[in-house]
C-alpha cells in the first residue's frame, strides 16, 4: 500500500542511472504553500514529519534530533519533530515559533517551500507575510477539537491572500481512534463555515503528523477514506502557470538597462501573460504604444517569454519608459488611478495615523500615500465589522487611500504583483502594513485639473518677488507668532505682498473642525499647507506660525512646494523657558490635566534635523530673530 | 494558446534575478560578496543573466583569510575578469600583523579574517547593500532571515526586529549609517544549486571534485595540506582521493572521500549521502545556537 518508494528520491535510481534522475528532476515544478495551525495543533510536528519522510534530514541532524528530544523534547522516548523546525535559540525556550520560517523539500515531482508560522493571533502580521506568496494552505484541526475561533482567523487570512487551494488537514486522528464520525463532523462544519467567508472548495484530509497516517500514501487505520494523502495530494495540485499565462501581457519596468547608446533595456518579472517579438505593447501610465523588438537573454534571444520569469525587452521605438512603469499588451491596458479603497493589514507596533503621509510600494514603484480613517475594522475572529478611528498591530481594516500621482494598478483579486502594496513609515523606514487594493475611486477620474491661462510665474513677476513659505516651527510660547508678525511688518514696508498665516486664527475658521489629536493635528497641517501653496502660486510671501509638532507632516508640506520655495525656520526655546513665559496661560492648564495632548507636555514635538534656519530665541530678541529671517529670504 | 509550464529551476531564477535587479534599482553602492564556492558561483552567473548585455553593475568583494586553497585563488581572479567585474580583495590589516592563523588561534581566525574583515571592508568602501550567498535550508538560523536583511550601523543584525516581506514587495529603505545584507539565493537548497551548476554549465572550483590529494587526519577531519604553512606534528601527509563538499579555510574545511570525477557523480554522492553539508566545517559544532549568535555579531 505505500507509494514511499514511488514518490521520493528513488535511491536505487540514483545509484544506477544518475543521468535519467537529473533529466527526471529538471522537469519538477515548484509548489509554496503555508501552514496554519499553533503548536497545539502539531503544526511544527507535521512539517517536522514531511521533512523526514521525504528524506530531507541527515543522520547528523538526527542525531541532534534525538539528543534534543531527550533534553527537551515533549514526546517522552519519541522523536519530537517540532524540534527540527523551531529555528532560533529565544523560541526554542519559549516552545513557541515566533517569526516566518521558509522550509524545503522535494519529491521526484515537486519542489515545496513551506511558509510556516505561527498560529496565535498576536502573530497575524507573521501569518500574512507566510500566505502573501503561498500557493496553497494546509489549515490544521485538531481533531479532538473541531473547528476553534483560531480556524475561523486563519480561512479568512488565507481567503484575504487570495490563496486559492485549501487543504483541511484534520490532524491526530490517532487520539480519536481514526473514527469516521469525527471526521465528517468536522468536514460537514467546515464547509457550512467555507461557503460563509467565500472559499469555494477544498480537500480535507483525516491524518496523524505524530504517527504518520494519510502523509505519504494510504493509512491502514484509515479504511473509511478514499482520498488521497497529504503528499501525494500536493504533488498533484494544479500550479499556477496556466491561470498566470491566460491573463493579458503585464510587467513592471524594474531596472532600464543601458549598457551603450545604442541599447536601451526594459527589465522586469512578468506578472501575467505571454509576449513574443512584434507583439504590440502599451507603456503605463504615459499610454504610448510601440512593439516589442527583441527579448534579449545570455544564451541567445528568445522567442517567447511568460508569466513569472525574469527578463530584459526591448522596444522598436525610443519611448520614455522608466522604473516603476507598466508595459501591457496593448489592447488590454491597465486602470489608473490615484485614489483606492484598499484592505489593510497593520504590521507595526505604532498604530494607523489617518491623513499622514507614508511611502507606498507596489511592484516596483515607491508613491507618497496618505490612508483616510478605516470605513471599519474587521473582527479577524468573527469576520464582523467594527467601528475604528485607526488599526494597530495585527489589525485588519477597510480605508481609503490617496496617492501623490496616478499608478497603473489591476484589484489584488486579479493580480498579486499589481493591487498588493506595503506601507513604509517616512521616518523610521520599517514596513508598517501590507495592503490590496480593492477598487478605484471615481473621484479622481472625473475631477480633472483645470489649467488656467495665467500662471504662477506671471504672478509672481507681476509682484517682483520670489513666491516663498516660511514655516516658522517651535512650541507653544516660543515665539512664532511675534517673530512672525515683525516679520511681515518689515517685508510691507520693503513693498513684498505677504500673508501671514497664524495657527490661533486658522483654527477660529478654515480649520474650526478641527481638535488637537494626532489626526487632527495632521489635517490642520495639511490645510495649511494647501492654503499656503495656493498663495505662493498667487505669487504670494506666505509666513506661518504653526507648532507643526510632526516632521512627516512638515516634511509633507515641504513636498508640497516648488524646489527651494519652503524655508523651515526652527524657532528653539527650550521647553522650560516657554514654560516659564506662559503667556496664554496653557502650560498651566496642561500641567493641571485640563488641557490634552499638549505639546511638549503630553504629546511629543519632533525637532527638525535639517532646518534652513534655527533661531535660538534665549540669544536674540524677537526683532533681530526677525532680521535673521529676512537676510535668508532676500540675500 | 500555449502554456510553458516553468521547472523550480525556472521560478528560482526568475526569483534570484528579480531580486539582484531589486538591489541595483535602489542601492547607491551595491556589491556582491563573493567567496569563491558553488553557491557564489550560481550567484554570479545568476547576475550575469540579469543584466545582461551589462556587465553587473557592481564589483565582486572577496575578504579574504589568506587562507582559503590556492584553486579557489585561481578561479577567483578568472571568474571575475570572465564577467568583466571589478574584483576587490580585502584583508583584515590587523589581523595580518598580528599573524592570525587557524592553527594557533581557533575560532578567533575566524573572528577576525571573516566577521571583522567583512565589517571593515564594507566600512571602508561604503557599501551600503551588499549580496551574500546564503541559504535558508543550510541552517536553522537562516531559515528565519529575510531576504533583504537589515544591519544596524555596527553591523549587527536584530532576529526580533526584522521586517515583513510581502509578495514579490522588498523594502529596501534604510536610514545613513545603516546597510543591507540581500540573499538573492535564499530558497535554494543544496541540490537546486547542483541542478543548476550542471544544468547552465557553470565552472566550480575543482576541488569539488575527487583527485589524490595529500592529507592529514585530525580530529576527526580529513584535511588537505595545501601549502607549507600547515605545521605537520610528525605527520606523513597520505594521499587520498578525496574531494569537498564545501569550501572555506583550507585548515579548517573537512573533507570526504570519494571517487566521484563528474558532476552526475557529485550530485549522486549528495543525494545517497547521510550526513548534511556544513558537517564538514569546524564553525558550527560548538552549540545549538552557534550560528544564529555569529549572525547577530555581524558574521554573514
Amino acid at each position: 500500500m505505500n507509494t514511499q518508494d514511488s514518490i521520493y528520491k528513488t535511491d536505487a535510481l540514483i545509484a544506477e542511472n544518475i543521468e535519467e534522475y537529473l533529466e527526471a528532476h529538471q522537469h519538477k515544478t515548484m509548489l509554496r504553500f503555508i501552514t496554519c495551525g499553533s503548536v497545539d495543533d502539531g503544526k511544527s510536528t507535521l512539517i517536522g514529519r514531511l521533512l523526514y519522510d521525504s528524506k530531507m534530514i541527515f543522520e547528523d541532524q538526527l542525531a541532534t534530533l534525538e539528543a534534543d528530544s531527550k533534553r527537551s523534547g515533549t514526546q517522552g522516548e519519541e522523536i519530537d519533530f517540532a524540534l527540527l523546525v523551531d529555528g532560533l535559540a529565544a523560541e526554542r525556550e519559549q516552545g513557541i515559533t515566533i517569526d516566518v520560517a521558509y522550509r524545503f523539500f522535494t519529491t521526484e515531482k515537486r519542489k515545496f517551500i513551506v511558509a510556516d508560522t505561527p498560529g496565535h493571533e498576536q502573530y497575524t502580521r507573521n501569518m500574512v507575510t507566510g500566505a502573501s506568496t503561498a500557493d496553497l494552505a494546509v489549515i490544521l484541526i485538531d481533531a479532538r477539537k473541531g473547528i476553534l475561533t483560531q480556524t475561523r482567523r486563519h480561512s479568512y487570512l488565507v481567503k484575504l491572500l487570495g490563496i486559492r487551494h485549501v487543504v483541511l488537514a484534520v490532524n491526530k486522528m490517532d487520539l480519536v481512534e481514526y473514527s469516521q464520525e469525527v471526521f465528517d463532523k468536522i468536514v460537514a462544519d467546515y464547509t457550512a463555515f467555507a461557503a460563509e467567508i467565500g472559499i469555494e472548495t477544498f480537500t480535507p484530509i483525516p491524518i496523524s503528523g505524530f504517527k504518520g497516517d494519510n502523509i505519504t500514501g494510504p493509512s491502514e487505520n484509515t479504511p473509511w477514506y478514499d482520498g488521497a494523502s497529504l503528499l501525494p495530494h500536493l504533488e498533484a495540485v494544479e500550479v499556477e502557470d496556466s491561470r498566470e499565462q491566460a491573463g493579458p501581457f503585464r510587467m513592471q519596468v524594474q531596472w532600464v538597462n543601458r549598457p551603450n547608446l545604442d541599447f536601451r533595456g526594459f527589465a522586469g518579472l512578468i506578472a501575467s501573460g505571454q509576449i513574443r517579438p512584434g507583439d504590440e505593447v502599451r507603456v503605463l501610465p504615459s499610454g504610448k504604444t510601440s512593439s516589442v523588438a527583441r527579448i534579449v537573454a545570455l544564451d541567445g534571444d528568445r522567442d517567447m517569454a511568460v508569466a513569472g520569469e525574469s527578463i530584459t525587452l526591448t522596444l522598436a521605438d525610443e519611448i520614455d519608459c522608466s522604473r516603476g512603469q507598466v508595459i501591457v499588451a496593448s489592447q488590454s491596458p491597465l486602470e489608473v488611478a490615484d485614489q483606492f479603497e484598499s484592505t489593510i493589514v497593520w504590521m507595526d507596533e505604532h498604530d494607523l495615523v489617518p491623513g499622514r503621509a507614508y511611502w507606498l510600494k507596489i511592484g516596483t514603484q515607491t508613491v507618497s500615500a496618505t490612508v483616510q480613517e478605516p470605513k471599519y475594522e474587521v473582527n479577524v475572529n468573527t469576520q464582523d465589522h467594527l467601528a475604528s478611528k485607526t488599526l494597530d498591530l495585527n489589525a485588519i481594516g477597510v480605508a481609503n487611500i490617496t496617492l501623490d500621482r496616478e499608478i497603473p494598478f489591476a484589484p489584488y483579486d486579479e493580480s498579486r504583483d499589481l493591487g498588493g502594496f506595503i506601507l513604509i513609515d517616512k521616518i523610521s523606514n520599517q514596513t508598517i502594513a501590507a495592503g490590496m487594493i480593492n477598487f478605484s475611486l471615481r473621484r479622481a477620474q472625473n475631477i480633472h485639473w483645470q489649467a488656467t491661462d495665467i500662471g504662477r510665474e506671471h504672478h509672481a513677476s507681476m509682484k517682483h518677488q520670489t513666491p516663498s513659505v516660511l514655516w516658522l516651527t517651535g512650541l507653544s510660547g516660543s515665539g512664532k507668532s511675534t517673530i512672525a508678525n515683525i516679520i511681515e511688518k518689515k517685508l510691507a514696508r520693503m513693498n513684498r505682498h505677504t500673508f501671514l498665516l497664524d495657527g490661533d486664527n486658522v483654527r477660529h475658521g478654515l480649520n474650526k473642525d478641527l481638535g488637537f489629536t494626532e489626526a487632527d493635528r495632521i489635517e490642520n497641517i495639511r490645510r495649511v499647507g494647501e492654503v499656503a501653496r495656493l498663495m505662493t502660486d498667487a505669487g504670494l510671501i506666505v509666513i506661518t506660525a504653526f507648532i507643526s509638532p510632526f516632521r512627516s507632516e512638515r516634511d509633507m508640506v515641504r513636498s508640497m512646494m516648488q524646489p527651494g520655495e519652503f524655508i523651515e525656520v526652527f524657532v528653539d526655546t527650550p521647553l522650560e523657558v516657554a514654560e516659564g513665559r506662559d503667556v496664554k496661560g496653557l502650560y498651566a492648564k496642561a500641567r493641571a490635566g485640563q488641557l490634552k495632548n499638549f505639546t511638549g507636555i503630553d504629546s511629543p514635538y519632533e525637532h527638525p534635523e535639517a532646518p534652513e534656519l534655527r533661531i535660538d530665541t534665549t540669544e536674540m530678541t524677537p526683532e533681530e530673530a526677525a532680521d535673521l529671517i529676512i537676510a535668508r529670504l532676500i540675500p | 494558446m500555449d502554456n510553458k509550464t516553468l521547472t523550480h529551476l525556472q521560478r528560482l531564477e526568475a526569483e534570484s534575478i528579480h531580486i539582484m535587479r531589486e538591489v541595483v534599482a535602489e542601492a547607491e553602492n551595491p556589491v556582491m560578496l563573493y567567496s569563491v564556492g558553488k553557491d557564489s558561483a550560481v550567484m554570479l552567473h545568476l547576475a550575469k543573466k540579469a543584466f545582461y548585455p551589462s556587465p553587473p553593475p557592481f564589483p565582486l568583494l572577496h575578504v579574504d583569510t589568506t587562507w582559503k586553497f590556492q584553486e579557489m585563488y585561481k578561479l577567483r581572479d578568472k571568474a571575475a575578469k570572465d564577467a568583466g567585474m571589478e574584483l576587490l580583495v580585502y584583508q583584515n590589516p590587523e589581523a595580518q600583523e598580528r599573524g592570525i592563523n587557524p592553527f594557533d588561534h581557533g575560532g578567533l581566525h575566524t573572528d577576525m579574517w571573516k566577521t571583522e574583515g567583512l565589517k571593515q571592508a564594507l566600512d571602508k568602501y561604503g557599501f551600503d547593500m551588499a549580496f551574500g550567498g546564503a541559504r535558508r535550508d543550510e541552517e536553522k538560523a537562516r531559515a528565519k532571515e529575510r531576504v533583504f536583511s537589515f544591519r544596524s550601523a555596527n553591523h549587527r543584525w536584530d532576529p526580533k526586529n526584522q521586517r515583513p516581506e510581502l509578495w514579490r514587495i522588498y523594502n529596501a529603505r534604510k536610514a545613513k549609517g545603516e546597510s543591507v545584507r540581500v540573499f538573492p539565493i535564499s530558497n535554494w537548497t543544496e541540490l537546486d544549486i547542483w541542478q543548476y551548476i550542471h544544468l547552465e554549465g557553470i565552472e566550480i572550483v575543482p576541488l569539488y571534485f575527487s583527485a589524490p590529494r595529500p592529507t592529514v587526519v585530525r580530529d576527526g577531519l580529513t584535511l588537505m595540506v595545501d601549502d607549507d604553512r600547515f605545521p605537520l606534528n610528525g605527520e606523513e601527509p597520505v594521499m587520498r582521493s578525496i574531494r569537498f563538499r564545501t569550501l572555506g579555510c583550507y585548515p579548517l574545511t573537512g573533507a570526504v572521500e570519494s571517487e566521484a570525477k563528474t558532476l552526475p557523480e557529485v550530485i549522486q554522492e549528495m543525494l545517497l549521502t547521510t550526513t548534511s553539508e556544513r558537517q564538514g566545517r569546524a564553525i558550527d559544532h560548538d552549540q545549538a545556537a552557534s550560528m544564529e549568535k555569529k549572525k547577530q555579531e555581524g558574521y554573514f
